[in-house]
């Protein structure tokens, strides 16, 4: 089960009313439990190709499957239950009164009994860590708390994919901490986590695959290693390695042999084993 | 020396309803073609530090202010905000907020016209400024038909326009993709180093802040905590974890080894630092 393909697009493309084509001849095969992060700049495509995950948009050519299922003939309703959409900002998604029923309403709306409800929402408040604020207004949390309701209120319909949209932006470094921490949480929990982001360390310390994309069209797909090496496909969609990967490839040339790092620890360790090795 | 040109004595700012301080006792003075950073974590004050720059703090928010803000030699609680707009330029974290006409042009013309700045001059100065972040040939283009540097890259034109002295950007990439982000430190950094402008930049980039500012003030519970250089600023890690505030991540990776028990002498802040620390940290084991 693990190894099967959760989401399949094939030959995807969607061209908005008034012509303007947003993605084209997109062929993506997700694996289910992986992290999949959707790179590329403003205006690429990533954020139609991620709506199509969940039915807000249907191909207008091509075809999407969800679970095996084919989008084209499914409601937002019924996919909603299988692929859950985190806005990028908590503001947009966030409406009821208290943290409570922000937690509530996904699973009421699924037609649970009020037992399931209740055991849904206990499950929620554990894993998120919200019983302390369960009864406070959303809108009086702190902005990176109210990130987090808002990925909570989506965990408690439980999808098999969660869908986040620039999971870390407006976060200082205690808030990104902390998203980063559920994140791996769910990736724990074997849920297929689709992430499109502009913030390439989190990229690097947590993708399992990276997707980029330039001017509508997947460019490449690749594990973050191969991909932040791929100088000439950084260079091409503009983006930039994590300034430890920069830096380990910078160093390469002239002193490290273990291939290019991702993250702070990793060069720690890579610069260590150099160093020992030089002693002995 | 060099001339100061923002003062800021004993500011305690605190809206109306809260029970805390934004801001409490911050005493800091700017010097002119300073590029300065202000970091800290969420809620530290940033952003009503920077409002209180131009004076939109206090004259637009509702709360208490004691001290003195003098930018240029004016006292702003004296002043109104549009004559501060001459002075001091103000870009905010989404350019979309601040952008309202259906031009480039019009978008760069509507402040100068506020003022009443004639034809002639106005055409000027908009050229001028559109020239300096890269948007020229573009006059006739709706705003919002633009990427978010360019637009982000059209607020700062248009707060140019203004022939400001200084120019504070509040969190001004965060809503820009990294092609964009690049774009707008680029103008920054090309304003200070080529026209002395002085910049005020709030920012959550460590490292972009190490590459480009001369200095770093920390801000936490609306105190100043820390002032300096960016090395000092960024080597000092144990202060900046203490508020929640993360290093560049070379910094991270060479106090990581110093944890292990090797010595550098100065931790890396740039990646050019670290390029060179760690090329010679590494010959000079092997020697």
């Amino acid at each position: 089960m693990s190894m099967s393909n959760i989401i399949e697009c094939i030959n995807l493309s969607h061209v908005y009313p008034g012509g303007f084509t947003a993605i084209k001849g997109i062929n993506l095969k997700v694996k289910e439990g992986d992290v999949v992060a959707i790179l590329g700049q403003n205006g690429s495509g990533k954020t139609t190709l991620v709506k199509h995950f969940n039915g807000l948009l249907k191909p207008t050519n091509g075809t999407v499957s969800i679970k095996g299922i084919d989008t084209a003939k499914q409601t937002v309703f019924n996919l909603s239950s299988h692929a859950g959409y985190v806005f990028q900002n908590p503001n947009h998604q966030l409406f009821a009164t208290s943290v409570l029923a922000e937690l509530e309403f996904g699973p009421k709306n699924q037609g649970l009994s009020n037992d399931e409800i209740e055991a849904r929402v206990k499950e929620t408040a554990d894993f998120f860590q919200l019983h302390s604020i369960i009864n406070e207004h959303p809108l009086r949390l702190s902005f990176p708390l109210r990130k987090i309701v808002a990925i909570a209120s989506i965990y408690a319909m439980q999808p098999s994919i969660f869908i986040l949209d620039e999971p870390t932006t407006g976060q200082d470094h205690r808030g990104a901490e902390k998203i980063k921490k559920f994140l791996r949480k769910l990736q724990d929990d074997e849920k297929t986590v689709i992430l499109v982001t502009h913030d390439m360390p989190l990229v690097a310390e947590i993708a399992d695959r990276v997707i980029a994309m330039w001017s509508s069209e997947i460019i490449k797909i690749a594990n973050p290693r191969e991909f932040f090496f791929d100088l000439k496909t950084m260079e091409k969609t503009k983006l930039q390695q994590p300034q430890a990967t920069a830096l380990s490839n910078r160093l390469q040339n002239r002193v490290l042999n273990e291939g290019i790092t991702l993250t702070v620890q990793e060069t720690i360790k890579a610069l260590e084993k150099v160093v020992n090795q030089q002693i002995n | 020396m060099t001339k100061e040109i923002i003062r800021i004595e004993n500011l305690t700012y605190q809206y109306a309803h809260t029970d805390k301080p934004a801001l409490v006792d911050i005493n800091l003075s700017i010097k002119k073609g300073e590029y300065l950073a202000i970091i800290g974590p969420c809620g530290a004050g940033k952003t009503s530090l920077a409002l209180s720059l131009n004076g939109i703090v206090p004259h637009m928010t509702v709360g208490e202010m004691r001290g003195k803000v003098l930018v240029d030699g004016i006292d702003t609680t004296q002043t109104q905000v549009r004559d501060l707009a001459h002075i001091v330029g103000m870009v905010f974290d989404n350019p979309e907020y601040q952008l309202s006409q259906s031009t480039v042009l019009s978008e760069m013309a509507i402040g100068l016209e506020n003022i009443g700045i004639p034809r002639d001059e106005m055409l000027k100065r908009i050229a001028e400024a559109l020239e300096i972040v890269g948007l020229s040939g573009l006059e006739e283009r709706s705003p919002l038909a633009l990427s978010g540097g360019q637009q982000q890259r059209l607020a700062i034109a248009a707060a140019l326009s203004m022939y400001p002295k200084v120019l504070v950007l509040d969190e001004p990439t965060s809503n820009l993709d990294p092609m964009g982000k690049e774009e707008v430190f680029a103008v920054a950094a090309r304003l200070n180093q080529e026209k002395q402008m002085t910049i005020v930049i709030v920012e959550h980039e460590v490292e972009v802040i190490a590459s480009y500012a001369d200095r770093v003030i920390v801000l936490d519970k609306g105190q100043i905590v820390n002032s300096g250089n960016v090395n000092d600023i960024f080597s000092d890690i144990d202060s900046l974890d203490s508020i929640g505030v993360r290093p560049p991540q070379v910094t991270a990776i060479a106090s990581g080894l110093e944890k292990k028990g090797y010595h550098f002498k100065n931790l890396p802040v740039t990646l050019d630092g670290a390029e060179a620390t760690f090329s010679d940290w590494l010959k000079q084991d092997k020697a």
